[in-house]
Parts: structure tokens; sequence; C-alpha cells
């Protein structure tokens, strides 16, 4: 652990400012993972920017009926927001299935976004890790790999991305607002992050100095009719196996509408383009859900350490699936 | 018989004497302790699992501002007794684990320690290492006893013959896991030296112990070590022994004397400081006839210590007392390999060692088709097959039934693959036991004044309830209100206490107890004038050597399997027990209840993944190393029979402690199989075992 300054944020574009213009900056939000980072040693900043004080602990409506989650809104106070348990199930689920209550009162939502991930490997200085250290290779290849990708991963990272909240946002075609230093920009949440490729270092698109500053929901009617189901290796208090977001609409028994994403397979929430386009306009059936989600687990490539994954997903997307159909009748 | 007390507060659910302390958060712990003035201590630790320190580059953590010390094998002091290699602190290039001491920093403040230890850069030789238990290595060997003093091997009889003729045959291996005891207050230690000698305030399970290991390490008299431990956050055996933490400090104080310096084991160091269950891989064999009387019965044990220091557990224990069997062998091998040293945590031995006999069991009663209750109950002894000798008590069957009538066992569906409301339901059974065990020489004062009795001994309240149940026997044993007597333990100050461990606390320093009480009594009579004092040692126990001394239980779980994920969770556990005399029904209950939840979480959560390519623990965290969590245990009851024995000790009271975590795997994994029709031998009992 080492020295490092501490300023707090009076403003965003000041904030975005602070951070920019030195390299070794971070920003600060609930600091539940960041703080566990310093101690660990596994990032060593010069200066910390609290953004905890600046106005971004909002949840408003937005003209075309979606809402905008304040950057700085805790956990605990978006999964209990009543518009949100009423129009996005899924997220308030998702997000109460994360962490416990104390670190949900902390953790915020652009925190929560871009915590990093739970990779063993990636968190102890002495071990080799292409995401904490470029080039010095991965620990987890070859050792426990138990919570890690099936799914979109490369020879350089098969970590997987830690956040429940962000699959349910996956699931919800959110848009994440940043404020850098050429200004706003909104991002499609499946563009925002990044499979690891060679530069497992990058978790999102974001440059240094880009700040969260909302992340905006749409009108989603199919939403309301949304759940997730996270499986994990005790009944609270731990990162997911797997989990599944989805939402759907059936209309005279045929599926009209479907969103699915998937959480712990992948360095990514994985959005389920191949079961979706499956599913649209097709009978709603056990089988068809079940061939759906085959198609979608078809592209896993697995370790023996998480080989498990792939017919545990398959089996829970399917679960999900028929529930959620069922539900709508 | 021992002669004993009569009780009035002994049995009564008295409200711990700390409870308020420690839930205000007002007991302080090791490191808690208001000294002054005092330096904050961060070590350096190997990063490779076996090799020699070839260069070390202090020079920039001494330059940091506020650096106190920077000490190395090159300049710490030297100890005069090195022959324990954990022990053996900063005394040689040597590594012989990732993770063991190379250099340590103190600082004004710990973060400044901390810093400057990151700033030390170690160089190493690194040596070909061997990390991975392998039950099939041709390096494993036989220790000449396991613990404590146990024979490493038994044999009756024809064992292997007698199994290849039995009607009925279960040859099974089945594996535990890597444990780590993770208490809530991590290891800590405060020294001090000055001309008097050593001061440590330590996170230890016996004040005792930790002055003579240190004594013995300084090569300084006993008397000059004072230790003082009023209160601990737990410690599960892993405090029972001195780890090196302890050494360090004490080795820091004296490069600093006047100063106490600190040090207090990150979570993520507890998993290479400070002991932890070896994992176990159990080759049992059961054989029967037809009726389910076993003929044979094998447990041959592979487990791993580490090549610096040996630690063999003694898993294949309980196979020796459990059931009648015609014919018998247990074993023990191990494994040396370059891994941290291995130590006790919650009923080292009995543990692990009942998980493959009590799985296997259920499988033999499968296919005895019986119930497993009936045949347990059918392969009673009649005595100790181990030693011989009769039991003082032994209530084992008195526990299954009553644990059956309370589970609501009886209209049990033998058939597993239950669905209930959508997931898979089964129950399981399994046996526990737990020796009485006593150590010698717990001596207590007792002292009269102001009208009230002060009670002085060295012992360990973990958490246990120590503080309250010696208050109650020593207030049975002088035949006084309980609110009359004035406990004092956990210092060196005061009388010696035997460790806390093997369940023998109670037995050993309420012995010693009652000891001085009846002293004072005959030497005061009923009115003592003020400073009246008596002391008194625990006698030895003559009946020890006539009888065979275990508590007893049965452990009876149900658990839900969740068929599109194999998602387990265990909805009930009930343990009904057999320990003699209840002293205090209130923390009796949450030593059994505690068990059991720390025997559910083995049975599904608690694993420690040791990559062989470093010899490093990968989950060394509570985020990773899952420990079950309140909505894993929504339901764990706790039970007890009435049970007289009047040979054990005074109180007529066993161990209970430890017997609460034993069986209970077992009694999980039977509930699995029976829930799903799959047989996990191996644990824990995750998703993808079971995902089918
Ligand atoms: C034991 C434990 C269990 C957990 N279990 C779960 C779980 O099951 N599911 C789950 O989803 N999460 C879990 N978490 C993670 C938790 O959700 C995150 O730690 C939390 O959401 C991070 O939010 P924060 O505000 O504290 O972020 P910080 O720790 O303050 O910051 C995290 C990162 O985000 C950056 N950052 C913060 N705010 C902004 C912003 N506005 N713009 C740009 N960058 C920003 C920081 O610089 C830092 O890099 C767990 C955490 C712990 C410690
Ligand atoms: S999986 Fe990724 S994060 Fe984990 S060790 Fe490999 S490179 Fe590092």
């Amino acid at each position: 652990m080492k020295p490092f300054r501490y300023d707090r944020a009076t403003s965003p574009a000041a904030a975005v400012a602070a951070v920019a213009a030195d390299p070794q900056a971070s920003y600060l939000a609930g600091g539940t993972n960041l703080v566990d980072h310093l101690r660990l040693g596994l990032t060593e900043p010069g200066l910390l920017v609290d953004v905890g004080g600046l106005p971004l602990h909002e949840i408003e409506e937005l003209p075309d009926g979606g809402l905008r989650i304040g950057a700085g809104v805790a956990n605990s106070d978006l999964a209990a927001d009543r518009r949100v348990r009423e129009r996005y199930p899924v997220l308030s689920v998702a997000l109460l299935s994360g962490a416990s209550g104390q670190l949900r009162n902390l953790a915020t939502t652009g925190g929560n976004l871009l915590q990093r991930t739970r990779c063993g490997y990636f968190q102890d200085v002495t071990e080799p890790c292409n995401k904490r250290a470029p080039g010095s290779g991965c620990a987890a290849l070859g050792g426990w790999n138990r919570y890690h990708a099936i799914l979109g991963a490369s020879s350089h990272c098969i970590a997987v991305h830690p956040s429940d909240l962000a699959v349910a946002l996956t699931a919800l075609d959110a848009r994440v607002r940043v404020l850098g230093v050429d200004g706003e920009r909104a991002i499609p949440i499946d563009d925002f992050y990044r499979l690891p490729g060679d530069e497992p270092q990058r978790d999102t698109v974001l440059e240094h100095g880009d700040l969260i500053t909302a992340v905006d929901l749409p009108p989603l009617p199919v939403a309301r009719n949304s759940g997730y189901r996270k499986v994990r290796d005790r009944a609270s208090y731990a990162f997911a196996l797997v989990s599944v977001a989805a939402a759907i609409r059936i209309e005279d028994g045929t599926v009209a509408d479907v969103r699915i994403a998937l959480g712990g397979v992948a360095h990514r929430p994985w959005r389920a383009h191949t079961a979706e386009q499956a599913l649209h306009g097709a009978p709603s059936t056990v089988e068809g859900y079940a061939a759906a989600a085959a198609r979608e687990l078809s592209a896993a490539d697995p370790l023996p350490g998480n080989a498990f994954k792939v017919p545990l997903a398959r089996s829970v997307l399917t679960s999900v699936l028929t529930q959620l159909a069922e539900e709508a009748r | 018989m021992t002669e004993p007390v009569t009780v009035r507060s002994i049995g009564t659910d008295l409200v711990r004497r700390d409870a308020w302390a420690k839930v205000t958060g007002t007991a302080p712990y090791a490191v808690e302790h208001p000294v002054r003035p005092r330096a904050y201590l961060y070590p350096v630790q190997a990063t490779v699992p076996r090799g020699t320190v070839t260069a070390m580059d202090t020079a920039a953590a001494e330059a940091v501002d506020g650096v106190l010390a920077v000490l190395t094998h090159r300049n710490a002091p030297r100890l005069a007794d090195t022959s324990d290699a954990e022990l053996a602190v900063l005394q040689s290039p040597a590594v012989g684990f990732a993770g063991q001491f190379v250099a340590a920093v103190v600082a004004e403040h710990p973060e400044i320690a901390r810093q400057a230890a990151g700033l030390v850069r170690v160089e190493y030789d690194r040596m070909a290492h061997d990390a991975q238990l392998d039950p099939d290595s041709s390096e494993l060997y036989a220790p000449d006893s396991v613990n404590p003093s146990y024979p490493t091997d038994t044999l009756d009889g024809d064992p292997d013959a007698a199994l290849a003729a039995a009607a009925v045959q279960v040859r099974q291996t089945y594996r535990t896991a890597m444990y780590h005891n993770n208490p809530m207050e991590p290891h800590a230690s405060y020294a001090h030296w000055d001309s008097d000698g050593l001061t440590v305030y330590d996170s230890t399970q016996g004040v005792h112990v930790v002055r003579s290991v240190l004594a013995r390490t300084f090569g300084i008299d006993a008397e000059r070590v004072r230790v003082i431990c009023p209160y601990v956050g737990g410690g599960f055996g892993s405090k029972g022994t001195v780890h090196a933490h302890a050494v360090l400090a004490a080795l820091a104080a004296r490069a600093l004397p006047g100063r106490w310096v600190r040090v207090v084991l990150t979570r993520q160091q507890m998993f290479c400081l400070a002991g932890y269950r070896t994992p176990t891989i159990q080759r049992v064999g059961l054989g029967a006839d037809r009726s389910g009387r076993l003929t044979a019965l094998t447990m041959d044990v592979v487990e791993q210590t580490s090549r610096i220091k040996e630690f063999a557990e003694q898993s294949g224990m309980p196979a020796r007392t459990m059931y009648a069997a015609g014919t018998r062998r247990t074993t023990h091998r191990l494994a040396a390999l370059d891994v941290p040293v291995p130590s006790w945590m919650r009923a080292p031995g009995e543990c692990p060692g009942m998980f493959g006999p009590e799985v296997a069991m259920d499988e033999l009663a499968v296919a005895c088709d019986l119930d497993p209750i009936e045949l347990r109950i059918r392969n009673e002894p009649d005595r100790d097959p181990d030693s011989g000798l009769p039991f003082s008590s032994r209530n084992l069957v008195g526990c299954l039934r009553e644990g059956a009538d309370r589970f609501g066992w009886h209209d049990r569906d033998p058939r597993p693959r239950r669905m209930v409301d959508g997931w898979l339901v089964g129950s399981g059974v399994a046996a526990s036991t737990y020796p009485v065990n006593q150590m010698p020489g717990a001596t207590a004062t007792i002292r009269y004044a102001d009208e009230h009795y002060t009670v002085s001994i060295g012992a360990a309240d973990l958490g246990t309830g120590a503080w309250t149940i010696l208050g109650q026997i020593a207030a049975d044993a002088l035949q006084v209100p309980v609110e009359q007597v004035r406990m004092r333990i956990g210092d060196t100050a005061f009388p010696y206490a035997s460790v806390a461990g093997g369940s023998s606390g109670t037995t050993c320093w309420g012995g010693a107890i009652v000891a001085a009480a009846r002293a004072f009594r005959s030497r005061y009579g009923d009115r003592p004038g003020d400073g009246a004092e008596a002391e008194g040692t625990l006698p030895d126990n003559p009946e020890r050597k006539h009888w065979a001394m275990h508590a007893f239980g049965a452990q009876f779980a149900e658990v839900r399997v969740r068929p599109d994920s194999g998602e387990i969770r265990v909805a009930r556990l009930l343990g009904v027990f057999a320990c003699g005399r209840i002293v205090n029904p209130r923390t009796a209950r949450s030593q059994f209840v505690g068990g059991m939840t720390m025997g559910l979480s083995m049975a599904l959560h608690e694993d420690s993944v040791l990559d062989p390519r470093s010899g490093r623990v990968v989950n060394h965290d509570l985020a990773q190393y899952h420990i079950a969590s309140c909505a894993d245990a929504p339901s764990v009851q706790a039970y007890w029979l009435d049970e007289h024995d009047p040979y054990v000790n005074p109180m007529g009271s066993k161990g209970i402690g430890e017997i609460g975590i034993v069986g209970t795997a077992a009694a999980v994994a039977n509930a699995a199989w029976h829930a799903t029709g799959v047989r996990v031998r191996e644990l824990p009992i995750t998703c993808d075992k079971l995902l089918g």
C-alpha cells in the first residue's frame, strides 16, 4: 500500500479534469472494491478523487418513460425504488442477490459497473495475471478456474465480470452516460464492456478520466415480466457461478419479445442474442426454450474446471424462460 | 467413582458473564489493550514454496519515514531453540513454504509498516517443490504416532480376507478438503521486553502454552514471560498451538526494547501461518453379513503434513471405537509436502475421520436394505473395540432413537428422489463421537475476601462460556451462590491451566477448581476469614484405567436439491448428544449448534484450494473461502440426553466443544444421496456434483 492524495470532487466536470490530468488518479465511490484493491496492492493510485459528494444520487423519470439512475445511487436504494421494482423487477432482484446488506448500502451504481473481476489470481500480486500485469501470463488457465469464463474468453484471460447489476442492465438495453474531457456521451451497455482479447487489462471501453454520471433505462414494457436467477455456492453472499437475467412477453402462445443476459460466464455480461433470435416469434414451449438455450451455449469453450457451467447455464436458462413464460400468461 | 459435586448452579442456564462486554465490543481482544508506546509490524512473506533467500534489499524500506527496524534472517536476534521449524522465525535463509516470514518491518504506524514491507526486495534460489497430495505417491510414510500420541496403525485379525469373504462389501474412497479455522479475531499479539522479561498480549487458547513455548524458544525462564488473554474472538484449535507470528512479535520487541510491538495477521496471511486441517483421502472397506453385522472394517487414511514440521491428524481414530467388527485395520500415511504447517482444527481426527466411515455405513445400509439407524444399532460394541475396556457410558443408541423421534425419521421412505414443491428432498443420519480427554496439571486458587470467593486459573474462554461455567462449578464446589464467585482467567499470573483443546477445558480446569474448593473448605470450613486462600490441582483420575470414556451423538439432516441446477440447501439439522452432565444448557447449546453449523459448512462450502504450482491457497479470503451464511443454516437444533457418568470427573461432564462438528458432513452427504440418488464421496458437496 502506497501513500496517496485524497480530494473531494466539487462538480462532475472538476472531477473529470482532476482525474484526466493525472494518469495516477482514480475515482473513489463507495470504496467497497477499490479500497480492498489498495490494501492488496492491486492498484496504486497517487490520487483518489472522491465522487461521493457529487449530485448523482437521484433516480429520475425520463421524458420517454424510462428512468435515469444517478451513478452515485446506492445499490440498496436502487433495489428498493418502487418504480424499479414495478417496471424493471429483474434489476431489483439482481441487486438484492449481490453482496450483503452492508455492502449494498455503500456500493454505488457507477462503482458496481466498474468493479473488477474476482479471479483469485488477479487479486494476488504474487501471481502472474495479464489483467493486472499485462504480459505476465494467466495463472487461472492452468489453475483454479471454477468461476471462470466459458464464453468469449481468450488465451490471455478467462476472467468473468462479477456484477449482478450489469447483467440485469444488459438484458434491459441500458445506456451508460459518461462524462469525459470531450463532453458527455451515452454508450449502449452492450458496447460498454469488452471481451478480453489480447488486452484483458481493459474491462470496458472507457478512457482514463471518463466519469460515469448515470445509467438510463429505456421504457420497456416487456421488463415488467422479468426475473433474475443466480446460481451460487452458498445461499447468499457469493458471486454467481451462472446467472440469468431475462424478460419475456408472450402473445397468442408465441414469443413476442424476449431479452436475455447471462452472468458468470464471460468477461462481460453476456447478452444471449443467439437465443433471443431463435425465440422471436417462436412458439412458447419448454422444448423451444431448451433448444434456444442449447444454441446459445453451443459456442461455449470451457475448461475442465468449469465445464459444469455449460449444462448448468443451459438448464437454468431453460427454467427461467419457462417460468417467466408461465407467469406471462 | 470420582467424588461428585452436589449441583445447584451447575445445570442452570446462567447468562454468560462476558455477554454484555462481548456484544458491546468492550471485551478487549489481544491488540485492543491500551498499551504504550507502540510499534507496528508488517511481515514480508516468501513468494516461493521451497528454496533459499539469496539476496535481500531493505534499503528502500529503511528509508521510509517512520520505519523503526527492518528485520531479516541476517540481523534478527538469535533464538535459543530452533528445533521447531515453524517457530524458528528469521533464523536462516531457508524457505519451507510459500507465505513463510522472510523479513519484517516495524514502524510508527501500521500503514507505514505495510508500505515499507512492500519495498523489501527478496531474491530466491527456488528449489523443486511438491505441493500436491497424491495417495499413490511412493513417498508416503508412516508417522511414529498420530496426534497427540496415538498408535499410527492398528490391526485386529485379517480384515482383508474377511472383507473379501463378506456377503456384503463396501469399498470406497472418500475425500475431505483442506480447511482453515478462520476465527473472527485474527491471530494477533502485542509483545514487550524490558529488564523483567517478556510480556505478551496474545490471542490464544492457552496462556501457559504460549509462555512455555516462548520461554523455551528465547531461552529464558518461564517466570520471566507473562502472557495475558482474557478474551478470545474464536480459535477452533488454530490458537491452541503457538504460531510463528507470536515469535515474530517477541523477536521484534526484543530488537526494540520498551516498545509494544503489534502483529496482526491479515485474513490472507491466516491461510498460511495459522494452521489448517489437512485434506484427507480415506479408503474405507466394510464387510458385513446379510443382516448387516460387520465382519471387517478397514480405514486407510492418507494426509499431508509440511516437510518442515510434522502434524499427523488422527483421522483413523473414530473407526477404532465406533462399531463392533470381527476384524479391523486402521492406518495413517503422510505425504510431507512443501506447504504450510497443518495443525488442530475443531475435532482433529474425529471430524474428517467420521466422514468416510459414516457415509460407508449409509452405503452398507442401502446394500443390506436396512434402515441406517438399525444398522448402527446392530453393530453396537459391548466394549470399546480399541482398548478392550468397558465404556464408562455409551449412549449412541439412545441418541439415535431420540433423534429419530424428534426428527420424524420413522415416516421416511428409504427410496431416493422424493420431490416436494419442485425440490428433491432427502434425509440422512450419521453418528458422532468424541473422547473424554484429560490433561494433567491444571491448578486453581481460591481466595476469600469481602464475602466473595475469587477463583484464579489461567484458563481461556474462546467464546465457549468458560468464564461462566467455571464460576458455576466453583459455586457448587464451594456450596455458595454463584453471585459470590469472582472468576479470574486468561493470565499466566494465575495458576497453570492446560490448553483449551480436546474439549478438555471443563474437565481439567473444573477438576482443579473442585480440588481447590475442597482444600479450601477442609482448611477453613464454612466461615473463612478475609484473606483465606487455598490451592488445588487436578488429580489423576484412576478410573481412566478401567473405563473407555467417550461422548456420542447422532446427527440428522434434511436437504433440498434443485433439480435444474444441483443447488443444495440443508433445510434442517438436528443433533442429539450424550455428553454426561451439561453444566450450562445455554452455553452448551451454542457449542453444539456452532459445531453442527461448522459441519454443515464443511459439507457444502468450505474448501481451501491449494494451487500445487505455487503452494498457496488461492481462495484465501472470506469472499472466496465460503463459510455457511445465515441463509444456509435456517434450522439447526441440538438436544441432549440426561447422561450420568460417575467416572469421568466430579462434575460428571464430558467435553462438548467439538462433537457437534463430528458426523455432520456425513449426515448431509447421506441426505444428499437420499434426495438425488447421487453418492458424493468428496467434500464439499457442490451443485456441479449433483447436477444430473
Ligand atoms: C465480499 C463482497 C461480496 C460481493 N458480492 C457481490 C455480488 O454478489 N454481486 C455483485 O454484483 N457485487 C458484489 N460485490 C461487489 C460490490 O457490488 C462492489 O464492490 C460495489 O458495487 C462497488 O461499488 P463502489 O461504489 O463501492 O465502488 P468503488 O470501490 O468505489 O469503485 C470501484 C471502481 O469503480 C470506479 N468508479 C466508481 N465510481 C465511478 C464513476 N462514477 N465513474 C467512473 N469510475 C467510477 C472506481 O475508480 C473503481 O475503479 C461484492 C463485494 C464484496 C466486497
Ligand atoms: S483469468 Fe484474467 S484475471 Fe485471472 S489470472 Fe488470468 S489474466 Fe488474470
